[in-house]
């Protein structure tokens, strides 16, 4: 399951659920390095190719999966240890020497450095996944994965949250998928979306905006209606002023 | 606009009738009724209303404690059943946790020891005293083994119950970041758990004193239960009392024990965040 120049490579993944085909022969590849957003209506199977990629559902004989190490995952709620605080939940299962200190410098990147000792229950729910992502960082993940980790936040926060994670992103370079069902956030942040549907990717479209990214960039809508209508949503057609 | 003016002017009305807002009474209140019970049973023991072999008065009562604790009689009967008490709830908690462990981490163990204990609980455990005699005789074992059996089924059912209620989503989480069996039952496991943990212990506590006092009332040569029972043979009411007051206080500072670890060991919980503030 390793191979951390290779990037991921899924190959002829197939989950089901009863009668339910959740994924069907599912083929992908995520370059070293990538953000990728991974679209899709719910039920699609996101979460649940995420799962497979995370290793928290094993992955069937007949099917080859290969993700780079160590993987971190983001999930929608931060899902702190609540008897712990906060530098030692980033830490949970860290190897190696001084541990506080490397949770520290994580913390310190999500500015969460003067919480290192708070317990998780005095946390908003914003500087709680700004923990939840300093966990994620703080063991150099050669793959990220973000299951839909801003959806419980306020919009004002998910913004911040959003910015965040470029910045993270871009500094670390980890190959990254986030898992969202907005079409925005996966133009904002991507630099390529993926569309799942029936068990398949049924559509694959690069995202090359200019960097920072701004919903006022020309190139943003129409990324957008294409986005939309693979998504199966009729959108009305508003000439852009 | 009538009814903002008004207000005020009533508010102003009242407060000429309380002349003394400075002494403050509300916390003193709680004290007031069993004042005034024990006041009235003094007066009633004065008066021969209630006579001293029905139950003595407050006065003979402090007097006799007072005796008590000076002659050492007290001290010994007090440090016999703390004794028991201590190595009762000791095995049982041990016991207790080790079963609830057994159960809680495994499911193999949860079908060799869950249903044997479920089916145990069901006896009111102390009426397995005949039982204990016969095979304990009347020592110390009977009354310790009845303590210990008492206060391992609380621990068991909260800790068991606690282990199966942890998040999943935390486990999850924890698995996600490397920690294997060993490490998820250390790290989430047990402290998810500690919360149930400590309610079992506080319900247990107080099955020890009860337990306490149904195993010293066999038979035994020393502890506040013989105290209490040689007490009724020469009929002394201020005595009995005595005992009785010693197990309520022994109680109290129990719970007062529980409250003061879970105090410490779960700060973390949003309650006693919110308290502590």
């Amino acid at each position: 399951m390793a191979d951390a120049d290779k990037g991921v490579r899924v190959r002829g993944l197939t989950r089901r659920f009863r009668h339910n085909t959740v994924l069907d022969r599912l083929d992908l590849n995520l370059a070293p390095g990538q953000f990728v957003a991974l679209l899709g209506r719910s039920g699609s199977g996101k979460t649940t190719l995420l799962r497979t990629l995370a290793g928290l559902d094993a992955t069937p004989d007949d099917a080859r999966v290969i993700v780079p190490t160590p993987t971190a995952v983001v999930f929608q709620e931060p899902r702190l240890l609540p008897w712990k605080s906060i530098w030692r939940n980033v830490a949970l299962g860290l190897h190696g020497a001084q541990p506080r200190q490397r949770a520290q410098a994580a913390l310190r990147e999500v500015g969460l450095e003067r919480h290192l000792d708070a317990w998780p229950a005095t946390l908003s729910g914003g500087e709680a996944q700004r923990a939840a992502l300093a966990r994620a960082l703080v063991r150099a993940p050669g793959l990220l994965l973000l299951d839909e980790p801003f959806a419980a936040l306020d919009a004002l926060t998910r913004i911040r949250m959003q910015a965040l994670v470029v910045d993270l992103w871009r500094a670390h370079a980890p190959t990254t998928l986030l898992v969202t069902h907005d079409v925005d956030e996966a133009i904002l942040l991507a630099d390529r979306a993926l569309v799942l549907a029936d068990g398949r990717i049924v559509a694959d479209i690069t995202i090359d905006l200019p960097r920072p990214r701004s919903h006022a960039h020309p190139g943003f809508a129409a990324l957008r209606a294409r986005l939309l209508s693979e998504l199966g949503v009729a959108v009305p057609t508003l000439e852009a002023a | 606009m009538s009814q903002s003016v008004s207000l005020p002017a009533a508010g102003l009305a009242v407060r000429p009738t309380r002349p003394w807002p400075q002494l403050r009474l509300a916390p003193l209140r709680r004290f007031a009724t069993p004042l005034l019970l024990v006041g009235l049973w003094q007066a009633g023991s004065m008066l021969g209303v209630i006579p001293a072999r029905t139950l003595a008065a407050p006065s003979t009562i402090a007097v006799s404690a007072w005796g008590l604790m000076a002659s050492g009689a007290l001290g010994h009967h007090l440090a016999v059943s703390l004794g028991r008490v201590s190595i009762g709830l000791g095995l049982g908690v041990l016991t207790g946790t080790v079963l609830g462990l057994i159960a809680g981490l495994s499911r193999l163990g949860e079908d060799i020891v869950d249903a044997p204990l479920q089916m145990i609980r069901t006896l009111p455990f102390l009426g397995l005293v005949p039982l204990f005699i016969l095979w304990f005789g009347i020592g110390e074992v009977p009354k310790i083994a009845l303590v210990a059996l008492g206060t391992s089924f609380p621990i068991y059912l909260n800790l068991f119950a606690g282990i199966r209620g942890i998040d999943g989503k935390l486990v999850e989480a924890a698995r996600v970041f490397g920690l294997d069996r060993r490490g998820l039952t250390w790290h989430v496991i047990l402290p998810g758990a500690l919360p149930a943990g400590l309610v079992g212990l506080r319900t247990s506590l107080s099955v020890a004193w009860l337990s306490l006092v149904i195993a010293e009332q066999i038979n035994a040569d020393a502890g506040i239960g013989y105290l209490i029972n040689d007490a009724r043979d020469f009929l002394r009411t201020d005595i009995i009392v005595v005992g009785l007051v010693i197990y309520a206080l022994l109680g109290l500072a129990a719970d007062a024990l529980v409250r003061a670890l879970e105090r410490r060991a779960l700060a973390w919980r949003p309650a006693l965040l919110a308290g502590a503030r």
